[in-house]
């Protein structure tokens, strides 16, 4: 699955088997992107959150 | 049951490959998305939430909050609230580790400027400064003299983070350069792995380039990894600890384990494991 990076126009591959939520990362501009599933199987990105103070395991 | 996220890593992605294969109903729910109406009727959130929560957020606060709130309402979260909030926080753990006898680095904690670097100095150099909250080797500082501190406590004051205020400070140990992670599940141990410390860095931790490579699980190393996962309070862990010169010291316990990186030493299906025990805890 293909689609056009948001920040640079990129093309970015997008898995088959992607999940909702999951993150892609553009190969030339390095911005993480979270995949948005819409409810009529569009795919949707939107820029990922950037690592928090709080974030860990 | 609900798999809470904010992020889907390699971990989330298992547990739901994993329930698909059991054939178990797992709703993944992304946690940005989530509000809850307090005053409302708490047996509403069954529905939405299932009959269990695995709560699996990168954000520790977020994660925390959604916790008390679920558990509040009377269902079951994998961790419970008590130990993801003993866990997220390192002097929490400490504290909880010391109560049950158990060995881990020596500590201490001061709340202002002038008072860590006075602990400093009476501790000697090198030591290691640690934010409490926080993971993956964040912020974590290896303390070489008085200069380098006096710069480090500078920079954590001009930052307007309370957290940050708080000092927490721990020996350096004469460890070779690696750690051992053990994934303790239920009061069970489940697989062990080392962590090397990759080239130009002395902290272990896998997201930061940290290598995995198998390790057996002795029986003394069990007997402390369930005693240090007792002592947090139990659920789904990953116990850290170091090889002192006078034996094995906890350094910390995870609550939200991340296990790409031992996954890759071990035949356990750990994601599986985590099923099989949330699956126990729906029937109990």
């Amino acid at each position: 699955m293909g689609a056009k990076c948001p920040e640079c126009d990129a093309d970015l591959e997008i898995p088959e088997d992607v999940i909702n939520g999951e993150i892609v990362s553009c190969p030339d501009c390095g911005t993480d992107f979270e995949v948005v599933i819409k409810d009529d199987g569009e795919v949707e990105l939107k820029p990922a959150e950037i690592e928090g103070e709080d974030w860990g395991e | 049951m609900g798999l809470i996220y904010d992020r889907i890593r390699w971990e989330e992605k298992a547990l739901i490959k994993a329930s698909k294969k059991a054939g178990l109903s797992l709703t993944p729910i992304d946690a940005k998305e989530i509000y809850f109406n307090i005053s409302e009727n708490a047996k509403a959130l069954e529905k939405t939430f299932g009959n269990l929560v695995i709560q699996r957020c990168v954000s520790y606060f977020r994660g925390l909050h959604i916790t008390a709130v679920l558990e509040n309402a009377g269902l079951p979260v994998i961790n419970t609230f008590q130990t993801s909030l003993i866990c997220g926080n390192k002097l929490f753990t400490t504290l909880a580790l010391t109560k049950a006898g158990l060995p881990s680095p020596k500590t201490t904690v001061a709340f202002a400027p002038e008072t860590a670097l006075k602990v400093l100095e009476t501790m000697g150099y090198p030591a290691v400064l640690k934010p409490t909250v926080g993971s993956w080797g964040r912020l974590v500082a290896l303390v070489r003299d008085r200069e380098s501190a006096q710069a480090l406590i500078e920079a954590r004051e001009e930052i307007r983070n309370a957290l940050l205020h708080v000092y927490y400070l721990q020996e350096l140990v004469k460890r070779p350069p690696r750690d051992i992670r053990i994934i303790v599940i239920g009061g069970e141990t489940i697989a062990a792995s080392y962590r090397y410390a990759p080239p130009g860095e002395w902290r272990t931790n896998v997201a930061r380039g940290g290598t995995s490579k198998p390790c057996p699980i002795t029986p003394e190393l069990q007997e402390l990894a369930l005693k240090a996962a007792e002592a947090v309070g139990g659920g789904v862990l990953a116990v850290d600890c170091m090889e002192g010169p006078e034996g094995f010291l906890i350094n910390e316990v995870n609550s939200t384990i991340e296990f790409r990186g031992i996954s890759s030493t071990t035949e356990v299906n750990i994601a599986e494991r985590i099923l099989d025990y949330a699956v126990r805890m729906v029937k109990k």
